[in-house]
């Protein structure tokens, strides 16, 4: 079928470029590997305190899936920044002018965000295992399912606003006035069970908390619970609606 | 049957609520291996026209045939046709020769190992062999263009259209790159649509030129037919004697527009500089007028769009 061979040879190019200057995907792992090494003992710490929603013990489990999310926020969601450069450069328009699917453009690149997004995620959760990360083996490899997930979304949505904005003056700041309160409302560093009500119900608008909930009980080793399957459920329709809205973008004539 | 046929085309666009029509009523035909140019100052609409009949533009109204296959009906029927280099280029530096080719190749449809063998024939077409493996960042502007052009003759279109091809390149790379455009007609008998803003790249390369302005073909015909059209061929001969006698002599021959003295020159306008030149070397030897030497100045395009336009196209341009 040609859709994926189209999107195979865009992720062979993507994975090629990426290889050649590895240094963005390692310096993006510096910032979540900076909070587990000087943030992640403090938690351990409050946790021992005993704190409701931190179970004593599970810290580094509460801790790793925030991480995560910021990776994911903070590598895939700047991803369109590509996009924008290969307008700029005529790239995009010369695939264009081919009779290549205009998803496969869309899939082969959200494809080369998630492979990058995985391999850091294989990398900072060896780091938290020396750190004293200890989890069940399914909780861990469900970690991957959700980062998947995010990474697909955050992706597709990243590249298709980067279609629409297309200057990288406007679209960075636009991501970060939207990923600084996502991260936060997430909960990723403090329990959200702390909340007052009225930033509890704000979190409870965002997608991240429900993810980030799923992914903490998968570590705490409840895959079956309404917790797991509700996150689960909220990261694979986010990362769907996004891909279906990258894809109309990016099948825009006038693009 | 045309290989382009464009009739009634337009594009209106909305910047910051004013309202710009780029394209206002386009109408022309190109047969197929024709080099064709589209002349004209930056903002005159040349690039909106490429990027409709590319299918890249969604025409306001009219319509446009490209190969045999109509825009807004089957853009992709359209784009398996047509090769498209764009102005800005399409290649990333970090990106190497081959492989940019290749994967283009690949993007049309054609198989791993045709385009290979494509990739390599280009790249000896296009004077790119030892640069295959080359990082496009360390080639040169000539080089970066000409791998810019292969990009858009991967799947051996029948028809490619180049936007303002030589820009930013030196004399040498300019003249090199008209060269492997003319062979490219001569040899596949491609046919070529470029545009361009450089009065010599348009006489020098086009079989026909498309003069645009406003938005609007305000002038088409091949270079020379243009140039005839606006303005005549300046005939100036020089005499050894009496030079108000030899204007008298010289006045009654047909085809003259203007003749004036200038110390020992006489200078004529004429429609068509060569016919003219026929019937002034006999009046002249008729007449027994010492002539010393003959110069026809043949009007420029920058002439022409002066003519057309009121401005000068170089003026325009900057």
């Amino acid at each position: 079928m040609s859709l994926i061979s189209d999107s195979s040879l865009i992720f062979a190019r993507q994975m090629r470029l990426s290889l050649r200057s590895p240094a963005w995907p390692i310096i993006g792992l510096f910032q979540p590997a900076l909070y587990l090494a000087f943030l992640g003992p403090l938690l351990v710490s409050v946790a021992g305190a005993g704190v409701d929603g931190l179970p004593a013990g599970a810290a580094w489990r509460f801790f790793v899936p925030g991480l995560l999310i910021q990776l994911g926020l903070f590598g895939p969601l700047f991803a369109g920044l590509s996009i924008i450069a290969d307008l700029r450069s005529g790239v995009f328009e010369r695939m264009r002018v081919t009779p290549v699917s205009r998803f496969a453009l869309l899939a082969g690149r959200v494809m080369r965000d998630t492979v990058v997004l995985l391999v850091q995620t294989v990398v900072l959760l060896t780091v938290a295992y020396a750190f004293g990360l200890r989890a069940p083996l399914v909780g861990l490899l469900l970690m991957f399912l959700f980062v998947a997930a995010i990474a697909v979304g955050l992706s597709a949505l990243s590249h298709g606003l980067g279609l629409l904005v297309r200057s990288e003056e406007s679209f960075t700041p636009l991501l970060n006035v939207a990923a600084i309160p996502l991260l936060l409302l997430s909960g990723i560093l403090l329990p959200m069970t702390l909340a007052p009500q009225w930033l509890d119900v704000i979190s409870r608008l965002t997608p991240f908390r429900y993810i980030v909930d799923g992914m903490r009980t998968a570590l705490y080793g409840d895959y079956t619970g309404s917790v797991v399957v509700t996150g689960a459920a909220v990261a694979v329709v986010t990362a769907a609606v996004c891909l279906v809205l990258g894809a109309r973008l990016f099948s825009r004539r006038h693009a | 049957m045309p290989i382009i046929q464009a009739t009634g085309l337009t594009h209106t666009f909305t910047v910051g609520g004013r309202t710009v029509e780029a394209v206002r009523g386009v109408d022309f035909e190109v047969s197929p291996g024709e080099i064709i140019g589209f002349l004209g100052p930056n903002g005159a609409g040349k690039t909106t026209t490429l990027r409709i009949l590319t299918t890249m533009l969604k025409p306001t109204s009219g319509r446009a045939t490209v190969a045999g296959v109509d825009v807004d009906a089957d853009p992709a029927g359209v784009r398996r046709r047509i090769g498209y280099v764009a102005q800005a280029g399409g290649t990333d530096g970090n990106c190497r020769v081959a492989e940019e080719l290749i994967l283009q190749a690949r993007l049309y449809g054609i198989g791993k190992r045709d385009a290979e063998r494509r990739a390599a024939e280009l790249c000896e077409r296009l004077d790119l062999t030892g640069l295959a493996d080359r990082p496009i960042r360390t080639l040169s502007g000539g080089q970066r263009r000409r791998t810019d052009i292969a990009l858009g003759l991967v799947h051996e279109p029948q028809l490619v259209f180049l936007d303002e091809p030589s820009v930013g390149l030196d004399p040498q790379s300019r003249s090199d790159l008209w060269t492997h455009i003319r062979r490219l007609r001569d040899e596949l008998g491609t046919t070529v649509f470029l545009t361009t803003h450089y009065l010599d790249e348009a006489d020098t390369l086009c079989d026909r030129i498309l003069v645009m302005n406003h938005g609007r073909v305000i002038a088409e015909g091949t270079p020379d037919a243009l140039k005839r059209r606006i303005s005549g061929d300046v005939v100036s001969l020089t005499l050894g004697g009496d030079a108000d006698r030899a204007k008298a002599v010289l006045a009654e021959c047909p085809g003259l527009d203007e003749i004036a003295v200038s110390g020992q020159t006489v200078r004529l306008t004429a429609r068509g500089g060569e016919q003219a030149l026929v019937w002034l070397m006999r009046a002249a030897d008729q007449a027994d007028l010492d002539l010393r030497s003959v110069n026809i100045a043949r009007p420029t395009l920058d002439d022409v769009f002066l003519a057309l336009t009121g401005s000068s196209l170089n003026e325009n341009h900057s």
